[in-house]
């Protein structure tokens, strides 16, 4: 009883210093890929603190942390105080109690901590906060919508036009998303016949043939969505520094603003955990990590960490690499995208893995032959969302109306 | 100006192809681009470690000298021609009768404040005799105001210290011109 909660209590306090470290070096991640798609340098002279040692930069974070924590904290006197308050600290908790049911490895074998701890059975340690949990897709889809409730409070109380600007985009935007995301997941819960992350893994690794191999079209889908929902570029309308300052965050300073950039990041975690652990395998590689169910010792354990944090930063670094690559999208363009692109995609994705999953159950369907059906299925509705060609829209001024006609477009 | 109008010219969009609305050219144009410029040699120069390169110190515009002849004399004549076109007004000259019988004035102090000057090099075009120049000295740093107001032999020795590297831009006037 005292075993399992000092263990939880243990990787809760693994898990949210690990997440709020990573969250800070991802920041200088952030900034090193920036300036280095810039032929810049980067931020290179933080090292050690008080001694020369440069180590490329890596004392940045500490030095960013102490910065935002020694900065004045204003807040406007316009604001709605309680609701000001309110909203990074709601943003910044639901972001982190995600976590809860996402793994962060496989197992551990048990014995010996139990050993310590005073508990003589020798299950191994699940490598969750809350192990266990089989609705823990669900539990992910409300927390991050609860995301949403930061962005729009924070917009709201700052009773500011950039900050509601960027926070009625955010709310349009994320709950237009949320609708292909959850189609994405349909196919991966369809195909796996669970809402537990651990058990969606075990599937993909049993198999070996990851989600992303057999519903491509899933994959897309879900991996566009879980951008706009992490409001990275190309979606970032929520923020447009360009277009709105900082959108919702405009008139935050100091602790409050460093919550909501963490947060984000944050967000932008969650989303790569996603991606991994429901279309890319989780901790699974072929010929190293072993099957599912297969007894874990502390060398497969500690591979399959590996494995997971290898494929997240991986994904991650493809974050950010988009967000410097592509354009951000106009906000027809992004509504468009959601509702005729995406949401159709998601649809023919679900039937089309519903129908194979049927027919393997009842048919004896081979395995490969549902994969070659995903492939045609995602080509096939690619090539007609192209030739559909929703987003290609034309604002161009109509030549033939009278100059008060053209003002009474715009 | 209307829509009609027969002075614009009206640019039509290109037409997509199929390949263009599926959006892979563009997504792997964006990703070849920022990958190529992720490897690719910095333009940064880590200054306090690395000097930077300046190209053609003949037009770089730095520290003011003050040139010498080749009597080792300073060339100005006092003329004010620099501290008229100063925009920042940071030239101060005294000019005296000169003892020599080559000119009439020279300069009995000759102060810039480096401070104030905007580094525009307008007395270095409005010098009728090339006496005052901007060199390629660019990290000038100073404790206090005082030290920053360069006075004659100051500009003097930045001469010294800098003609080797950077020769004048107009030879010495050679003898007189044959009648």
């Amino acid at each position: 009883m005292y075993a399992e909660l000092i263990l939880a209590l243990v990787k809760i306090a693994l898990l949210v210093g690990g997440l709020m470290t990573a969250a800070a070096y991802f920041v200088l991640l952030e900034r090193w890929i920036a300036a280095w798609v810039q032929d810049r340098r980067g931020p290179n002279r933080v090292g050690m603190p008080l001694t020369k040692i440069k180590l490329f930069g890596l004392g940045q974070p500490l030095a960013d942390g102490l910065k935002f924590i020694f900065k004045e904290e204003y807040t406007p006197a316009h604001v709605n105080r309680g609701l000001f308050v309110l909203a990074p600290i709601m943003i910044l908790a639901s972001a982190l109690a995600i976590f809860a049911v996402i793994p962060f490895g496989s197992a551990i074998p048990g014995q010996p901590i139990r050993g310590w701890l005073g508990d003589d059975s020798d299950r191994p340690i699940e490598l969750i906060a809350a192990p266990g949990v089989n609705v823990a897709l669900l539990y992910v889809f409300a927390l991050s919508s609860i995301a949403v409730y930061g962005v729009i409070l924070g917009g709201w109380a700052s009773n500011n036009k950039y900050s509601f600007l960027g926070m009625l985009r955010s709310s349009a935007q994320l709950i237009a998303y949320e609708i292909p995301l959850g189609l994405g997941i349909l196919g991966v819960v369809a195909a796996s016949g669970s809402l537990e992350l651990d058990r969606i893994i075990n599937v993909q690794a049993d198999t070996g043939v990851w989600f992303a191999l057999a519903q491509p079209l899933g994959f897309v889908v879900f991996m566009i969505a879980a951008f706009a929902e992490a409001a990275r570029l190309p979606f970032d309308l929520p923020e447009a520094e360009q277009e709105l300052i900082g959108g919702y965050h405009t008139e935050y300073s100091g602790m409050k603003l460093l919550l909501f950039l963490v947060a984000e990041f944050l967000h932008m975690i969650t989303a790569s955990f996603l991606i991994v652990i429901l279309f890319l395998g989780g901790w699974h590689f072929w010929g190293i990590t072993g099957a599912g169910e297969a007894e874990v010792t502390w060398l497969s354990a500690i591979l399959r960490i590996v494995v997971l944090m290898a494929k997240i930063f991986l994904v991650i670094l493809f974050f950010m690499l988009v967000r410097w690559s592509w354009p951000r999208f106009r906000f027809d363009q992004l509504m468009n995208l959601a509702w005729k692109v995406m949401l159709p995609l998601g649809m023919v994705n679900l039937t089309a893995v519903a129908i194979t999953v049927e027919l393997e159950h009842t048919m004896g369907l081979s395995r490969w032959l549902s994969v070659a059906i995903g492939w045609t299925v995602c080509i096939a509705g690619w090539l007609a969302v192209a030739w559909a060609a929703p987003l290609a829209g034309d604002n161009r001024p109509r030549r033939e109306l009278r100059p008060y006609g053209i003002d009474s477009q715009v | 100006m209307q829509p009609n109008d027969p002075a614009i010219r009206w640019a039509e969009e290109p037409k997509l192809g199929l390949a263009g609305k599926m959006y892979l050219p563009l997504f792997f144009q964006g990703l070849t681009t920022t990958a190529r410029h992720l490897v690719s040699p910095k333009v940064t120069v880590s200054y306090p470690d690395q000097e930077p390169q300046i190209d053609n110190p003949l037009i770089y515009r730095g520290v003011h000298r003050l040139n010498k002849d080749e009597q080792g004399r300073v060339k100005c004549v006092a003329c004010f021609l620099c501290a008229t076109a100063c925009p920042a007004h940071c030239i101060d000259i005294v000019g005296v009768e000169s003892p020599w019988p080559d000119r009439e004035k020279y300069p009995e102090s000759f102060t810039i404040d480096e401070l104030r000057c905007i580094y525009c090099g307008m007395c270095e075009e409005a010098c009728p005799v090339d006496a005052i120049e901007l060199t390629s000295l660019y990290n000038l740093t100073g404790r206090s105001r005082e030290e920053m107001v360069f006075d004659k032999e100051k500009l003097l020795s930045v001469y010294d210290e800098t003609k080797d590297k950077e020769p004048m831009r107009s030879l010495p006037i050679a003898a007189p011109r044959p009648e």
